[in-house]
């Protein structure tokens, strides 16, 4: 619960001080695709490597099964499918980033997991209109990076849209 | 103090807590329509409970409080923050009259009038006199005061008025020390006054509140002492511990990864089992094993716990509406999982509450529709699928119809047009909706449409459903089902295309290995599998299929023919015939393993759509698990008429001499295995035959502090003096007797069916059993043997030992249809003894424990030849319920024999009176034997002569 908190707060704070440009946040860098994302570091709960899964039948189609974690059960989503792409090219040794959503555990299945980075606001820029709408979705805006961009995934949003 | 009391005021703290939170976010978003509304449910939670508490003082205030909030919930009045305030006032005056039931265990003295006529004039839409100009700190002062009327009260108004206070209505540093000066002066500890008034208010001058506090503090803390009553506190605190559930559930968590490491540890022991770490890891297991079991077990609690203020409650009701209600609960013992049942308790209070007040009819009119004053609300809880059914039902006037269309039009829910095309199932559904209420009068009871829309947002919070049925005039039915979420079950784990499920073990009713070919094996229907279960034809669904765990290339083929998985496969396939309601099914698996016992979790919500599962867990082997839920595969199966469910519970209690019987087999003195109803037998016992005593020529043993009576079956068992004897032992109520036989054999079920008729007495005759001719011995002949008095007890005159036998086997002679026989008598062990009796006399008897059933049976339409009934029950007796068979139903011709208990002229033209043909003593089985039959000839006579 206290975690949960915690999270409303940071992204209360985060909105109401974006003028702040000096401030900064953390975030834990995933790369899914040869993308680059960021999870706001506070929603991270765990992270995983390559679990074994259990199938749920006539699930959607994003979800890759339940796991275990410490007695707890954790809904797995595979981000590539989430993000509309296919899953050909995944690598083996999968990772696992595993973040709570309304009391609920779940665990994205992504390709790699990156540095934790502490990024100025002055970096952040909206979504572009022009992003592919699934992605726009997720989205909560862009960082400029030195060499690439990242995008803030928003968790929420991440996961109140797999069944639609 | 009173537990009821005890516990309403925990809760209404709880709820006071949440209620200062509550409404300072209303003051800020005075529009929030969910705020609003939650606020009014407290509140008026409150007022209803005191209302059965006999609170009335606080029932006053709560009640002019939530008048003005109803007032902001339909939006009629704006929220002003001087409103707030003045529900702040209220919510504090609650909180010090509940504060002094708490110390004092009664209510204060004094009155709210001026507190009130405030809420009123609010609530007339008056507002507040001259609030803005004066400031309301008089006011507020005055009823914060005015309940310690005193002298110093006085005093402190007068002080108070004319200070300028702030816009919100603060307490003066002036104010507070005239009130705490009152305080000390009244009678009894009243600081929870002051710090309520004090503290919601928050703005007072720091020193000031500082101080109030810590004087506070320090009263509360010298409190216990100087309150005579206070001693009774830590007695009642050291016997339960509020936990939150929270902590629970993080214990419960670590308990099981505990588990999963025990298991580990065990995984590895078993590999090199040589190993130092075997002894204490053994303990280790026992301990972990009993610490599962006690932390699960903290968190279930029968449902009984949720239950035992209801029947004061419906006391109460019945006292204020001048009804006679009376009220009935079945399985208190079903285990719910605490928080489970927390959320269930105020919804089931609520409607058990509305079925007194708008269900149940005053008992003048109850009369005139024909019912008994008494109206009945039975409460009653079972598992069922893998859910817990909670159903209340009442027999009251159900739902108006007319009245629910009207107000569904007024409110603007529905059209006429609409309505119309409905079906009144679908009508009775609106009354769950918010603001929805029928009764034309706002008591304090209920009335005010929140009652079926906070019950519905309860239940539906954890996952649960809600239905109602009702007819108009016969009474309502509300069905809760609640899914297992949480609740710990016995689950069976199978596997299909590789993956393992589990299904609640308690809709499983056994297990069937079909062969590829042979005998049992799965047949097709034009493709849809069948399997021959003994002499009926069940209906199949394949768990692979239906869960289209087909890999894809399997998939196209699937689609063509969901057969061909069904038939290619030459495996040997499991078949778990499962229960739902009352329609059996198989469901087809590839391997079955072991049942584990399985705390189920609820799925997440972006799975809960799928409405074949109904929840999943973690095994002991670590891996995560979904649990089918039968009602969803049955559905999904294609059995979209799943009989209702009340059916099949009755069908339950029913017990046809068509079905089997389970019967002792044993051997006593010759050759012949005898057989006994198992149903009759109390125990098994081995008697020693040295602590045999003898007494007026009769065998005697001690057995549970009293002589039980031992008798052989016949001469011809030998009763020694030393060694053991298998004993049968009967037992009704306090009697007992014991039947020495020399062996038992066995327990089979068959269907009686006695075909030689026994000449021999203590039998009845021979029958087939296990393909051996079987002597059925007659229980009735030794009970009365031992004890004359056996059934005098029950009343009736001694009877006739010599009746003549035989004459009363006449039933089915000319091998027609067998009569068919109801028989009601809530004795379970007359039951169990007139069943086979009046079987073997060539009856299709269906026997019932109560009225009550029967004429549930009337209503559904079944018919029977003749109507054996008791005449002392509980709920309705025999005379009453001849009186409503002969009234107006469709078993108005059918001939009913009595069973007397009380034998006397009198009572046998009482029977004649109110409609019975025969009048028997009860258990004189031949004169029952005849009078069933010359009643069943007088009745054909007269059908007969009617017809020519």
């Amino acid at each position: 619960m206290d975690t949960h908190t915690e999270i409303m707060d940071t992204s209360s704070d985060f909105s109401n001080t974006r003028h702040d440009l000096e401030k900064s946040r953390d975030l834990l860098t995933i790369v899914i695709a040869g993308q680059r994302f960021g999870i706001p570091i506070l929603q991270v709960q765990d992270v995983l490597g390559e679990q074994s899964v259990t199938k749920v039948p006539l699930a959607p189609p994003e979800v890759a099964g339940s796991l275990n974690l410490r007695g707890r059960i954790v809904t797995a989503i595979n981000a590539r499918k989430r993000l509309g792409l296919e899953r050909d090219d995944s690598p083996h040794n999968s990772m696992s980033v595993v973040v709570e959503h309304m009391d609920e555990l779940y665990s994205l299945i992504i390709d790699e997991i990156g540095d934790v980075m502490r990024l100025k606001n002055k970096d952040f820029k909206p979504t572009p209109g022009t992003l592919d709408p699934v992605w726009r979705e997720i989205s909560s805006g862009v960082y400029r990076l030195d060499d690439e961009l990242l995008v803030v995934l928003d968790i929420p949003k991440f996961i109140e849209t797999v069944h639609s | 103090m009173d537990e009821l009391v005890a516990e309403f005021l925990t809760e209404t703290n709880e709820s006071l807590d949440e209620l200062d939170v509550d409404l300072v976010n209303l003051e800020q978003n005075p529009n929030d329509a969910d705020l609003l509304g939650k606020i009014f449910r407290l509140v008026h939670t409150i007022k209803g409970t005191c209302g059965f508490l006999a609170l009335p003082r606080l029932e006053k205030v709560a009640h002019h409080g939530e008048n003005v909030l109803g007032r902001f919930r339909d939006g009629d009045l704006e929220v002003l923050p001087e409103y707030v305030t003045l529900i702040f006032e209220c919510i504090d005056q609650i909180k010090y009259i509940v504060g002094e039931i708490e110390s004092t265990g009664s209510e204060p003295d004094g009155d709210d009038t001026e507190l009130i006529a405030k809420l009123d004039a609010v609530y007339e839409g008056r507002g507040l006199n001259g609030s803005e100009s004066d400031g309301n700190d008089s006011n507020e002062s005055s009823a914060n005061t005015s309940d310690s009327d005193t002298n110093n009260a006085d005093s402190a108004e007068e002080k108070s008025s004319g200070y300028p206070g702030g816009p919100t209505g603060n307490i003066s540093q002036e104010e507070l020390d005239a009130l705490e000066a009152a305080f000390q002066d009244a009678p009894g500890p009243e600081t929870s006054n002051a710090n309520g008034a004090a503290a919601p208010n928050g703005s007072t001058p720091p020193e000031s509140s500082t101080e109030q506090s810590a004087t506070s503090t320090v009263e509360e803390a010298q409190n216990p002492e100087k309150s005579p009553t206070a001693k009774k506190g830590p007695s009642l605190a050291s016997q339960s511990l509020r936990v939150n559930v929270d902590v629970l559930e993080n214990l419960m968590t670590m308990v099981s990864e505990l588990v999963l490491t025990r298991n580990q540890l065990l995984q590895i022991q078993r590999a090199n089992s040589e190993s130092d770490f075997s002894g204490p890891l053994q303990s280790l297991n026992l301990v972990v094993s009993d610490l599962q079991e006690g932390v699960m077990k903290t968190r279930m609690q029968p449902i009984g716990n949720a239950w035992a203020k209801l029947p004061r409650i419906i006391r109460d009701l019945s006292m204020e509406l001048g009804k006679k209600i009376e009220l009935e609960m079945i399985g208190q013992d079903t285990e719910l999982d605490r928080q489970v049942l927390e959320l269930i308790k105020d919804p089931l209070t609520h409607m058990v509450r509305n079925s007194g007040d708008h269900g149940i009819e005053d008992p003048a009119t109850r009369k005139a529709s024909g019912k008994p004053e008494f109206g009945t609300i039975i409460l009653e809880a079972f598992h069922e699928g893998g859910h817990i059914i909670i159903q209340i039902k009442d027999d009251g006037k159900g739902l108006a119809m007319d009245k629910i269309k009207q107000k569904i039009i007024d409110n603007g829910l529905a059209t006429a047009e609409e309505l119309e095309g409905m079906a009144d199932q679908q009508i009775q559904q609106f009354i769950f909706k918010a603001g929805f209420s029928t009764a034309e009068k706002v008591t304090s009871v209920s009335g005010r449409g929140v009652g079926m829309d906070v019950v519905r947002t309860n239940i539906e919070k954890i996952g649960g459903s809600i239905e109602l049925s009702s007819k108009e005039g016969f009474g309502s039915t509300f069905t809760i089902k609640i899914p297992l979420t949480l609740a710990i079950v016995s689950a069976l784990i199978v596997e299909a295309a590789n993956e393992r499920f589990a299904i609640p073990q308690l809709s499983v009713k056994e297990l069937v290995m079909a062969s590829h070919n042979g005998e049992s094996r799965i047949e097709m229907i034009k493709g849809a599998p069948v399997f021959r279960l003994r002499d009926h034809l069940l209906p199949l669904v394949s768990l692979t299929d239906i869960l289209q765990l087909n890999t894809p290339k399997d998939a196209n083929k699937a689609d063509e023919n969901t057969s061909e998985n069904v038939k290619e496969d030459a495996r040997n396939r499991y078949i778990v015939v499962t229960q739902v309601g009352n329609f059996d099914f198989g469901i087809i698996v590839d391997r079955v393993f072991d049942t584990e016992e399985i705390v189920v979790k609820p799925v997440a919500k972006m799975l809960r759509d799928i409405d074949l599962f109904s929840g999943n867990t973690i095994l002991g082997d670590g891996s995560v698990i979904m649990i089918l839920d039968p009602n969803g595969i049955a559905r999904q199966a294609g059995e979209l008429e799943i009989a209702p469910q009340d059916n099949a519970v009755e069908q339950k209690s029913l017990s046809t001499s068509q079905e089997k019987t389970s019967l002792l087999l044993f051997s006593a003195g010759d050759p012949a295995p005898k057989a006994v109803p198992l149903s009759l037998v109390a125990r098994l016992e081995n008697v020693d035959l040295e602590k045999v005593e003898h007494s007026a020529g009769k065998m005697m043993v001690q057995y549970r502090g009293q002589l039980m009576p031992l008798i052989p079956l016949n001469h011809n068992v030998q009763v020694g003096t030393e060694g053991e004897k298998p004993v049968l032992v009967f037992a009704d109520r306090d009697q007992s007797m014991g039947l020495i036989v020399d062996e038992i054999i066995d327990i089979k079920e068959e269907y009686i069916d006695v075909q030689l008729d026994g000449n021999q007495q203590g039998l009845f005759g021979s029958a087939i059993i296990d393909n051996k001719a079987t002597d059925v011995v007659d229980v009735a002949y030794f009970l009365n043997q031992i004890n004359q008095n056996w059934f005098k007890n029950h009343g009736d005159d001694d009877y006739d030992k010599n009746a003549e036998r035989g004459n009363g086997r006449a039933a089915n002679q000319n091998g027609t249809l067998k009569q068919r026989v109801l028989l009601v008598d809530d004795s379970p062990f007359f039951r169990n003894m007139l069943t086979p009796v009046l079987s073997i006399a060539g009856y299709d008897v269906t026997s019932l424990d109560s009225p009550l059933e029967a004429l549930k049976m009337c209503e559904k339409g079944e018919l029977f030849d003749i109507i054996v009934s008791d005449i002392e029950m509980p709920e309705m007796d025999g005379f009453e319920f001849a009186t409503k068979v002969r009234e107006n139903s469709p078993w108005v011709d059918t001939p009913m024999v009595a069973l007397s208990s009380h034998a006397t002229p009198k009572d046998i033209d009482r029977g004649m009176a109110v409609g019975f043909d025969q009048y028997v003593a009860k258990f004189d089985r031949d004169t029952l034997l005849n009078a069933m039959s010359q009643t069943l000839s007088d009745h054909r006579h007269k059908a007969s002569a009617t017809q020519h």
